[in-house]
């Protein structure tokens, strides 16, 4: 330890969020700082960083961040090093990074999504519509890091306002943007955790040390498959609400006289199918969505039942959805229309459509694949967060 | 009503007429799909367990329900007659409620008695209570090997095996589930 005048310079070494104090135990970190520097040998943000510290002797209170416990302050760190790979990732892909508006007129209409109001519009679900007029526009690799909200979600792996990253590669096929997934999580994973085997355990798993890689390639399995093999129901996707509801029961799965189609397939995929993707010890790309689930994704050529969509899965965590885009204006107008058609039937929000979106596929939207990963759940999978407000800068109750 | 979003430990919901307290909840979200709130709920007359699905937008009815901490009076018939201490007011329940641990009651014994529309429907004792031995015979000599035991008469008049070394005066703490003896415990 030096002395300037009546002040002290003292190191401190943070270590994986820890801050211990070297030269003098008196020295409390978010003293000032005067100069840092790292470690040779070792980058940000550190295993180990020497930061120089001055301040009078014995100081009182200082900055609120340097005295958030060690759980919260490892997680922003490594939210900031997932941030910083991901943004390299794409740099190094060519890729430009987007923000679009938060604030919109006409919010997603997907029927099981609620946006919030604000502003005199909603806060974006996801930043789809807009980038998607991107692509119209001319560009061609377009990522965007940013905040969406949903009402009314709030769980061990929701929260009402959230981290999304997304993009789009026009003139490309799902595989490019499955091979982005792998690449970016793997990527991710290991300069988090230094391997691409990530720890398992939670609901529905056997508590005992099991991992799973998401090293690429990862596996793929077609969502007829994986009812057929873990549900036991041979899902079409042509089939009426009632015919699914009665494979269900076949099957032993306990679906009301009445539901939807959709409440059908998730009866079954959630107490059958989900349960086995836990179990597995390698990241899943479940592709070719039935048809009543095709949301914006172009039909399979050839296969009018399914669509061109893929959900990915780590650990049992549904991490990303996918989509071959729709590009069709007329068929993209009526699916509109049936959402807020059921919308209104279910007495939800209805919420306009897009008329913008709508012109630009008029204008051309070239063939696009385009995918929406959440972030929080990727910095949970890499740090072992059980639940998203772990991982988050301060969650909903903290507010 | 409550929807999905009061649900939280502890909510008191009434169901098939049934009055249930919520014991574990979680929110479910297929990306595509409906939302949910798994939740398990306990009966509170049976303590029965059963998990339902409740989807976002449906409602629950609130149960009437009141938890009461009051004390033991006395025994009547097969009646037990326990007070609210915060206004005096009386309220007899039947020993039926209670099972086997009835025996176990001493005057002055703070329970909790639930209420559901007005009507006590159950009674909840300490886990433990601490009785005195009032009658035990002297425990044979050499016979000290092992879980051997023999039957004691404690205060209220109930019959609990105890090991050998216990005797007449002694205190023991006793667990009002299993009504099982734990352990010796020194007189305050």
């Amino acid at each position: 330890m030096e002395s300037v005048g009546d002040r002290h310079l003292a190191t401190i070494r943070f270590e994986r969020g820890d801050a211990e104090v070297l030269a003098d135990p008196a020295w409390q970190p978010g003293d000032l700082i005067v100069e840092h520097e790292p470690v040779p040998g070792e980058g940000y943000p550190g295993y180990a960083l020497v930061r120089r510290y001055a301040g009078p002797p014995y100081p009182g209170p200082s900055t609120e961040v340097a005295r958030l416990p060690r759980p919260r302050l490892r997680a922003l760190q490594q939210r900031a090093k997932a941030l910083a790979v991901t943004r390299a990732y794409f740099a190094e892909q060519d890729f430009l990074e987007v923000e679009t508006p938060l604030l919109v007129r006409s919010p997603g209409l997907e029927i099981h999504l609620d946006a919030v109001p604000a502003g005199g519009g909603f806060l974006i679900t996801s930043p789809e519509y807009q980038m998607k007029r991107l692509l119209a526009g001319g560009l061609e690799r377009i990522f965007q890091i940013c905040k969406c909200f949903r009402g009314n979600e709030h769980g061990p792996h929701h929260s009402g306002e959230f981290t999304m990253i997304e993009w789009y590669r026009a003139g490309a096929s799902l595989d490019a943007i499955i091979a982005d997934t792998e690449q970016l999580v793997a990527r991710v994973v290991r300069e988090l955790t230094g391997t691409t085997q990530i720890p398992v355990s939670g609901e529905g798993r056997v508590w005992e040390t099991f991992t799973c890689d998401v090293a690429p390639p990862w596996l793929r399995m077609t969502v007829r498959e994986a009812m057929q093999r873990w549900a036991g129901v041979d899902v079409h996707g042509a089939e009426p609400a009632a015919e699914l509801v009665a494979k269900c029961r076949a099957a032993g799965i306990p679906v009301d006289d009445h539901a939807a189609w959709d409440d059908a397939f998730f009866a079954a995929f959630l107490a059958r199918v989900e349960p086995q993707i836990a179990q597995l010890d390698r990241a899943l790309i479940l592709h070719d969505w039935p048809a009543p689930l095709a949301a914006l994704a172009r039909r399979t050529p050839g296969d009018p039942h399914t669509a061109l969509r893929f959900e990915a899965y780590v650990g049992g965590l549904e991490l990303a959805n996918a989509f071959d885009e729709l590009v069709d204006p007329a068929e993209q107008r009526a699916r509109f229309e049936d959402d807020q058609r059921i919308r209104r039937e279910r007495g939800r929000a209805v919420y306009p459509i897009d008329d913008k979106l709508i012109a630009a596929l008029a204008e051309g939207l070239p063939p696009s694949a385009g995918i929406a990963l959440g972030f929080d759940r990727l910095v949970m999978l890499a740090t072992g967060a059980a639940s998203i407000d772990q991982v988050l800068t301060f969650s909903e109750s903290e507010l | 009503m409550y929807d999905t979003s009061d649900i939280r430990k502890g909510l008191k919901v009434l169901m098939d007429g049934n009055p249930y307290n919520v014991i574990e909840f979680q929110f479910v979200k297929p990306g595509k799909g409906a939302a949910f709130t798994r939740t398990k709920f306990k009966n509170l007359l049976t303590g029965a367990v059963v998990e339902r699905n409740i989807r976002s937008g449906e409602k629950l009815e609130p149960a009437n329900v009141d938890q009461r901490d009051m004390q033991f009076l006395y025994k009547e018939a097969g009646d037990l007659v326990f007070m609210d201490q915060t206004n005096y007011e009386q309220v007899t329940v039947s020993a039926d409620l209670i099972g086997d641990a009835v025996d176990l009651m001493k005057d002055n014994l703070p329970v909790t008695v639930l209420f559901f529309n007005e009507r006590p429907v159950d009674v909840s004792l300490p886990t433990f209570v601490f009785l005195e031995i009032t009658a035990s015979e002297p425990g044979v000599k050499g016979d000290t090997s092992g879980n051997v035991q023999k039957p004691a008469t404690v205060e209220t008049g109930a019959t609990v095996n105890v090991p050998l070394f216990i005797r007449v005066g002694d205190t023991i703490k006793i667990d009002t589930r299993t009504c099982e003896y734990v352990e010796r415990v020194n007189k305050q």
